[in-house]
């Protein structure tokens, strides 16, 4: 497939077919603050953060980079007032949430986001789907996954799959911008250790 | 439910993965609620991680995971219904049958529920039962309708 030439940020970008604008500026080392994005993962698009603005001919939107295509004459533009603005919101909805998470509050210094603006409702998850998306398409496992919606949504660990495989894997637990996972797991591994207190660590 | 049934209804889809919500919505309908066991079956046989299965069960509300009653009683709660009454027809079914919107009472005979529409705003305040719907009704006839009820 023959390249993509796009412009980011003012500077010229090669990409192929089927690439998102994320990765084309993440080759260019652009970079875009992104949450719930991870390379061996498919994209997502629930964080909102890598929202960009992009321009074909005098048609300006604004997508999120990390499952937007890339096209020809796509010219991109990763940060404006607006942008900003935007990144900004999502940063203090999101710390309402996990208001001690130190990547939200490094990203919150940079664009200047409250984390006292909107009241605490402390669920720490912030929904951004790598822990269960990992244990699916990285690890086939299926240990955790979410359950119910809205703002009632969160994670939850199947016990039995949890109690075999967790112990020895825990490879989501450094993935997980908020420590809810941990805490999730933690409370998993209470409620299932009396009657499978045999570590299990040995069968697998 | 026992497997054996479990299996009917998923052999009527075929085993399809692609039919999980028809199979789960076979079970609720025949089961009233959907049983750990039956889910765990279903996950083995079409091969859906039990992780999807929780998050599809919990997503939707026609799904239940806890024991719901023989009958369901939906009482329509959205504006129209509310303005011609809605609330007294609540109240009286909550002390008709001893249960708030949400619960089931302990002889599984009935689960009651509020909704927002039921898309027959003109026969309002409306209650349904197993599907049927009962309009215009009166807060004093709601129990000439739950009697029929075993
Ligand atoms: S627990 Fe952490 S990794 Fe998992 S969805 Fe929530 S924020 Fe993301
Ligand atoms: S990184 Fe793009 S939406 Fe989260």
């Amino acid at each position: 497939m023959s390249d993509i030439l796009v412009r980011i940020d003012g500077k010229e970008v090669e990409a192929s077919q089927g690439m998102t604008v994320l990765e084309a500026a993440q080759s260019a080392g652009i970079s875009i603050p992104t949450l719930c994005h991870h390379e061996k993962l498919e994209p997502f698009g629930g964080c909102r953060l890598c929202i960009v603005e992009v321009q074909v001919g005098d048609w300006m939107k604004r997508v999120v980079s990390c499952v937007y295509p890339v096209e020809k004459n796509l010219i991109v533009r990763t940060r404006s007032e607006m942008i900003d603005k935007i990144r900004k919101m999502i940063l203090e909805l999101q710390l309402a949430h996990a208001p001690d998470s130190p990547e939200l509050l490094d990203l919150a210094q940079e664009y200047g986001a409250d984390k006292d603006r909107f009241d605490k409702e402390a669920s720490f998850c912030i929904h951004c789907g790598l822990c269960v998306r990992y244990c699916d398409e990285v690890k086939k496992k299926n240990a955790v996954g979410f359950v119910d919606r809205g703002i009632r949504k969160e994670i939850s660990f199947i016990p039995e799959i949890a109690a075999k495989e967790c112990w020895n894997c825990k490879e989501c637990f450094p993935l997980c911008p908020t420590e809810a996972l941990q805490a999730a797991f933690v409370l998993t591994k209470s409620l299932t250790s009396p009657p499978l207190s045999h570590e299990p660590s040995s069968e697998e | 439910m026992d497997n054996d049934r479990v299996d009917q209804i998923i052999d009527k889809y075929q085993g399809e993965a692609s039919s999980l919500i028809q199979i789960l919505l076979g079970i609720q309908t025949e089961n009233h609620w959907l049983p750990k066991e039956a889910l765990e079956r279903v996950s083995e046989k079409l091969q859906v991680p039990l992780a999807r299965i929780q998050h599809i069960a919990t997503f939707y509300k026609a799904f239940s995971l806890v024991p719901k009653g023989r009958h369901e009683i939906h009482i329509c709660v959205g504006t129209a219904c509310h303005v011609r009454g809605a609330t007294r027809v609540l109240d009286t079914v909550r002390d008709l049958t001893g249960i708030k919107p949400g619960e089931t009472d302990l002889d599984l005979k009935f689960s009651l529920e509020t909704v927002n529409c039921l898309g027959c705003c003109a026969l309002g305040p409306v209650m349904e039962v197993d599907g049927k719907t009962h309009g215009k009704i009166a807060p004093g006839k709601t129990a000439d309708v739950l009697k029929n009820f075993e």
